[in-house]
């Protein structure tokens, strides 16, 4: 591994606030700032070969890292946000989501289905932080609870992969009570005895982290990944003192107790096929 | 203005500044009453009726904005004075049994009308010394541990919950972060959905996003006329979509936060009307009010069958979204 220069915590966590890989033959590396041959990134499971960053992969690219080939089968993608309050702020949330829409090919911020991970049968969901930052409203909510219902109807384990800003704003108290529904249904998959596998990507913030983000029988993430009720910034603003080198990472949150375990994203399948057969499942 | 509740503060909302001034009057006339010769009497009642319609006029047409200001005016009743006014022989119960007592949220055995029931409230606080150790009214996650424990001790003696609901958020600090703010709600969230005991929930001031919901999952919700509920405050969403705080009157307006906005969209049951010109006016008839709905919903929800309470409460939570 390379030497990682030493950088500010803020400007790590702004640079990662970047997402995607840029377009380009050649990318520079937010943490190390190596520049990386883009296809080596891609073939990396967009892993930085130098410095082990994890990048911020799209819905569909997460489903592909995970899901055994051709085994992904999407389930109600045919729901579509509404703009139930007339949200306006710079800019119209009607506006907002035709531009999301169009950017992401996607009707919504996650993807949800049936598929197989190491021949293992899963309903997988899968957040897609492209997509207005990975919020959750009315329709993610929604597909998430559905996706609960039927791992609970099939005794299949759930596998979510969350990676969001929290709850989405522009639906208000809309997107608040997603949180206590997917967390409801959640309470009934429990009851079932079945498995809720959470994997925390960068970023889970917010009414995600606060709901079903937090509830799994067993909690992944992959590395320094940002994991928090309220963001690094209000919670700066509130103490007014200089976070902790680290905080809200992945390594500080399972120090503190609050994940199982840290996963490299090239393990991911075998740690999920791994859980999936101690419980039984 | 002294209140009910205590407070003998000179706190004015700026638009409520024509009726203080025209309170100040009728206070400065009335201390004239007792002078030789002069009759105040009708120039008295004269005011008195100007003041009523003027109430009448600002209170009809309050924006999403100012409702959040009365919403924290520091007058208004908070849990404690419901608590004093509706609980008779309150026994408070402290402690998470984890990590300490959290004095931003109450919780304690006491009866309501005929009813025996846990009482799960939201504290701001009164004097600064207070509002400091509540932190105005954010929980940290200590706060919810404790209200889950108790809420679990509630269940295993049959009693049923009431909570109270007023903050504007749950604490965002680093202590907070560490302890696991999220996962304290979010455990909360879920074992709130099948407590086998009924829950009656109301929001009486500030409805703030998660730190609000983490005692606020049950079978019925309600709603003060001028508390306001929503996803985040509309200082912390004016931060983010508009990038600056000044936006706050826009993002009250976005956030559809009143309680006629909530009913419109099913996020909560049924709204309580306040006295004319606000809670923080006639404290004792907000209190009365709530204390009436409570009763009655308790009556109306102890006749359901406990699994069919449950279901209902999933039911209820099932509905809540609109997609396309
Ligand atoms: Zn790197």
């Amino acid at each position: 591994m390379a030497q990682v220069p030493s950088r500010s915590w803020q400007e790590v966590v702004d640079t990662g606030k970047r997402g995607d890989v840029p377009e380009g033959l050649w990318t520079r590396c937010p943490q190390c700032e190596a520049m990386v041959y883009r296809k080596n990134v891609e073939q990396n499971l967009y892993v930085c070969p130098e410095c082990d960053y994890h990048h911020r992969i799209g819905a569909d690219e997460r489903v592909k890292q995970l899901c055994d080939p051709e085994s992904f089968e999407p389930m109600w993608s045919d729901l579509a946000p509404v703009d139930a309050l007339g949200f306006v702020d710079l800019k119209p949330y009607k506006d907002r989501l035709i531009a999301e829409q169009k950017k992401t090919g996607h009707r919504d911020a996650v993807l949800c289905g049936k598929g197989f991970i190491k021949g293992r049968g899963v309903v997988l969901v899968s957040m897609d932080s492209r997509f207005m930052m990975g919020s959750m409203g009315s329709v993610v909510g929604e597909k998430v609870t559905r996706a609960i219902e039927l791992a609970t109807e099939t005794d299949q384990p759930l596998v979510v992969v969350s990676c969001s800003g929290g709850a989405r704003m522009q639906e208000s108290a809309l997107s608040l009570m997603q949180m206590s529904k997917t967390s409801a249904a959640l309470a009934r998959l429990d009851e079932s005895g079945g498995l809720f596998i959470s994997v925390l990507s960068d970023p889970t913030t917010g009414g995600v982290t606060a709901s079903f983000a937090m509830l799994g029988d067993v909690i992944m993430a992959e590395p320094k990944a940002l994991i928090g009720f309220a963001g690094p910034r209000v919670i700066a603003n509130t103490v007014r003192q200089e976070l902790p080198e680290g905080f809200q990472r992945s390594e500080h949150v399972l120090e503190k107790g609050f994940i199982d375990r840290i996963v490299h994203r090239k393990d991911l399948r075998n740690e999920i096929g791994r859980v999936i057969d101690y419980a039984g499942k | 203005m002294t209140t009910a509740n205590g407070y003998t503060g000179t706190y004015e909302l700026e638009f409520e500044r024509p009726l203080l001034q025209l309170e100040r009057q009728i206070v400065e006339l009335e201390s004239h009453s007792g002078d030789a010769g002069v009759d105040i009497g009708t120039e008295v009642r004269k005011l008195r009726q100007n003041h009523t319609a003027m109430l009448k006029k600002i209170y009809a047409k309050l924006g999403p904005w100012n409702v959040v200001k009365v919403a924290r005016h520091p007058g208004r009743p908070q849990a404690t004075d419901y608590i004093h006014g509706f609980v008779k022989d309150f026994c408070e119960l402290h402690g998470d049994r984890h990590f300490g007592d959290d004095p931003a949220v109450i919780t304690g055995f006491g009866r309501i009308g005929s009813h025996k029931c846990l009482i799960v409230a939201h504290n701001k606080g009164k004097e600064i010394r207070e509002r400091v150790a509540c932190h105005f009214g954010c929980a940290h996650p200590e706060g919810y541990r404790k209200a889950l424990a108790k809420m679990k001790l509630a269940e295993k003696f049959g009693l049923p919950i009431v909570t109270l609901v007023d903050t504007p958020g749950a604490y965002p600090g680093i202590g907070a972060e560490e302890r696991g703010q999220a996962q304290a709600i979010a455990l909360n969230l879920r074992e709130m959905s099948r407590l086998r005991v009924p829950i009656v929930s109301a929001i009486i001031g500030e409805g703030g996003s998660g730190g609000a919901l983490g005692i606020a999952v049950a079978d019925r919700m309600a709603m003060m006329q001028y508390a306001w509920y929503s996803v985040i405050s509309p200082e912390g969403c004016a931060a983010i979509l508009w990038k600056s705080g000044e936006a706050a009157e826009q993002a009250a307006e976005s956030l559809k936060l009143t309680a006629s906005d909530n009913l419109k969209h099913n996020t909560v049951d049924e709204g309580l009307d306040e006295p004319l010109g606000g809670a923080h006016r006639n404290p004792s008839a907000a209190v009365e009010k709530l204390e009436r709905w409570i009763t009655q919903s308790l009556r109306e929800l102890k006749r359901f069958k406990i699994d069919n309470l449950v279901n209902n409460r999933y039911e209820r939570l099932r509905r809540m979204g609109q997609c396309g």
